[in-house]
């Protein structure tokens, strides 16, 4: 399989951002290194290269989302540009207008650049074909979520100061994440070491090929983890037979104080969000002194900024520290 | 002398019904096999239309025992017209279509509007397959018997399964009577799900719903067990896995009467290609995994499988260029077919005489259709194709009216350039 990017002269060399299985290294260093200088100036109040003056990133949403979009508008302004966000529920095809053609639609509008969210796998992909646009996958489906992956990647840079060799485990709907996908190349791409845990019926087939330990005990897999990613178990999953109920999930894969006590001390908290409270992450836990949940919403608008201002021409900024 | 009368000189005749593998001439007279011979001398009253076969491989006329024309209902896919002229330019001389047109097939006055619109439009044979149940609904047997008398040559609810057994198994009873083969297509529909493509590594990879091979190997046992239990005649439509050539193998090693086929599309891509999310890689069932091509080529090599059908399914752009989620099942096969077998030749995965049995005489057998064969008095349907002659495909060019190919672009080897239907040459392609 091959990437359909040509190589256009930006840092990136990516036309598009479609998800993290196939980012370099390098590439991933430049996106997390540009995003933690601009939460630097950010927070010196020093200045942000105005990348998309007068340009305008065209929002096509499909799906309902409020951080993760909120996120990438704030990300523009902060950037100098405008945005527009357009939301259908549902299926294109079902409203007799097909995916592509809104897409065209957009594109004759001449808009800068896409930002996608679909609920159907390899969406960006369809779109990315038949565009000239850059285009941003803001999560397909069960696929990929690459800048969550990203701004995960830089949270675990600011708790453990590296990204290599450090532990981390994702626990609980793998099968149906996209935030899981992403994080598990992202993180075995630099290095870290990977493990996943959730109900046998919540993983993914052959999951354990994407080079990740797994887990069906979460007292077993908690010990010696550097991270913990919690995910956020969807309601609908308790009526197809994946998984009995809400408390039976909540008894053997949510993450509690008794269980926080056989993690590390140190052990870092996190969850994309929303988090369902007392379902997979105790209210207490995440609350408590380990979550880096907000830090990671905080890092979400400074890395999509990176990525806008990257796939725009924008030059890459360095960090004090290596992003290793 | 008619125009269904003709000379072909010097080609490199196979025809497994006779064990012939001989660089020979063939006289047709007036449609049929008239003589079969080294360098033939036909007393020339008129011109007699020849061909020059040097260099080409002349065989029975293909046969494509899996098809879908779209006509009635599904015609901006595919009209009986255009289905047949591109099984024609595929090299096949005879097909047989399937019952999941709109209305179905399955009662005796749309199998004679097929034949009649068959008779007007068409150059190629065409054999119809009819459902099993009315509507493809799974709830009712079809009238089987009304359909035989008016022309199906087996019945099937391809597309779908029939998911109750106890109606599966008084529908193999009741085709005895008829002495119809029964065609199943094995997925069970609860496992298959909200699926699009096949379960496993790939399938976490790209974030899609999968559909493992079980929906397919359970309904095999089931629909083996079944023929064993009444003796009727089960055909397995597009066998795509290890498992299901395993569980086929070792029924026809205990004398149930069961026969397979499988597609070039199974025999040749992964699902791997998905990645692409080009969506005329979806198909059902799915595409599978290196040991599944393996598995399936072997069994093709020891008779284990013993038809090639080409499963060709037209859909449109409209019902393509969506996402992957929402695609139609199917891609065309008739035009590509021919040189994706021809390539497990050419690889020494098969021999060419048991390729060719595979296309003519075995599917015959299993639709109980006199074709297949150039005995002496038999209709003179003939494939004859160039094996050395490479060409790329593109899809602009197909006969099909849909182009829904994962083909496009390939550079194949092997090229049918004439066929010949009782006499009548109705494709001639370049040379």
């Amino acid at each position: 399989m091959t990437i359909p990017n040509a190589s256009p002269a930006n840092a990136l060399q990516l036309k598009s951002l479609l998800g993290t299985e196939f980012l370099k290294k390098e590439q991933i260093q430049i996106l997390i290194s540009t995003a933690l200088a601009f939460k630097d100036r950010y927070e010196k109040g020093q200045s942000i290269p105005p990348t998309l003056s007068g340009k305008t990133a065209f929002m096509l949403f499909f799906e309902a989302s409020t951080r993760t979009r909120s996120s990438f508008e704030l990300a523009t302004q902060r950037l100098g540009g405008n945005s527009i966000v357009l939301t259908k529920g549902g299926s294109s095809t079902e409203k007799g207008e097909t995916l592509l053609d809104t897409a065209r639609n957009i594109e004759a509008m001449r808009p800068d650049i896409l930002i996608l969210r679909h609920p159907s796998a390899g969406s960006p992909f369809l779109l990315d074909q038949a565009l000239n646009l850059p285009l941003v996958n803001a999560g397909d489906g069960f696929h990929e979520h690459p800048t969550q992956a990203l701004l995960d990647l830089m949270t675990v840079f600011e708790g453990r100061k590296q990204i290599r060799g450090t532990r981390v485990l994702i626990v609980g709907d793998i099968a149906h994440s996209r935030v899981a996908r992403s994080n598990i190349y992202a993180l075995k791409t630099m290095g870290a070491e990977v493990s996943v845990c959730g109900p046998p019926t919540l993983l993914p087939p052959k999951v354990e090929k994407m080079g990740v330990k797994v887990f069906y005990e979460l007292d077993k897999a908690v010990k010696d983890q550097d991270v913990v990613m919690m995910l956020r178990i969807q309601f609908e999953r308790f009526s197809h037979g994946q998984t009995p109920s809400q408390g039976e999930y909540s008894r053997f894969y949510g993450l509690n104080q008794r269980v926080l006590k056989l993690c590390q001390p140190e052990v870092l908290i996190m969850h994309p969000g929303p988090v369902n409270r007392g379902v997979e992450l105790a209210t207490d836990v995440a609350d408590s002194s380990r979550s880096v949940i907000l830090n990671q919403v905080s890092n979400g608008v400074m890395l999509r900024m990176s990525v806008l201002h990257l796939l725009s021409g924008g030059e890459p900024f360095s960090w004090k520290d290596a992003i290793q | 002398m008619s125009t269904n009368s003709l000379l072909i000189k010097n080609g490199r005749v196979i025809d497994p019904s006779q064990n012939k593998d001989a660089v020979q001439d063939i006289f047709v007279l007036n449609g049929k096999i008239q003589a079969l011979g080294k360098n033939l001398e036909i007393p020339k009253d008129e011109p007699l239309p020849e061909i020059d076969a040097t260099g080409f491989v002349v065989t029975p006329g293909w046969i494509d025992i899996h098809t879908h024309l779209r006509e009635p209902g599904g015609t901006h896919k595919e009209t009986i017209e255009t289905g047949t002229r591109s099984a024609a330019a595929g090299g096949f001389t005879s097909i047989a279509c399937m019952a999941n047109t709109q209305p179905v097939n399955d009662s005796s006055y749309i199998t004679t509007y097929i034949r009649q619109k068959v008779a007007t439009d068409s150059p190629v044979n065409v054999f119809p397959i009819g459902a099993v149940t009315k509507g493809l609904k799974g709830e009712e047997l079809a009238e089987i018997g009304s359909m035989r008398e008016a022309g199906i040559v087996a019945i099937s609810d391809d597309g779908k399964t029939v998911m109750n057994a106890y109606l599966f198994r008084k529908a193999l009873d009741y085709s005895r009577r008829f002495d119809l083969t029964v065609i199943s297509h094995a997925e069970d529909l609860n496992l298959k799900g909200l699926g699009v493509m096949n379960e496993g590594y790939n399938s976490a990879r790209f974030g899609l719903r999968g559909i493992p091979k079980a929906a397919e190997e359970v309904i095999v046992a089931r629909d083996i067990y079944l023929a064993e239990l009444t003796g009727a005649k089960l055909h397995i439509a597009h066998a795509s896995t290890a498992g299901s050539v395993a569980l086929i193998r070792e029924a026809k090693r205990r004398g149930i009467r069961v026969t397979a086929e499988v597609t070039p599309h199974h025999l040749t891509l992964t699902d791997e290609v998905v990645g692409t999310y080009d969506t005329n890689t979806k198909v059902a069932p799915p595409l599978r995994e290196k040991e599944d091509i393996e598995a399936l080529q072997e069994a093709v090599a020891d008779g284990t499988i013993d038809a090639l059908a080409s499963d060709h399914a037209p859909h449109s752009r409209e019902e393509k260029e969506v996402e992957y989620d929402h695609a139609d099942f199917g891609m065309v096969g008739l035009e590509t077919a021919f040189p994706l077998y021809y390539a497990k030749v050419l690889k020494n995965h098969w021999d060419l005489s048991k390729m060719v049995a595979a296309m003519t005489l075995k599917p015959a057998q299993i639709i109980g259709v006199k074709k297949g064969t150039l005995q002496l008095g038999s209709d003179a349907d003939i494939s004859i194709f160039d094996p050395g002659q490479e060409w790329v495909v593109d899809r602009s060019q197909f006969q099909s009216k849909s182009q829904n190919s994962p083909f496009h672009g390939w550079t194949m080897r092997g090229k049918p350039v004439f066929t010949i239907v009782g006499g009548k040459i109705v494709y001639r392609g370049n040379i």
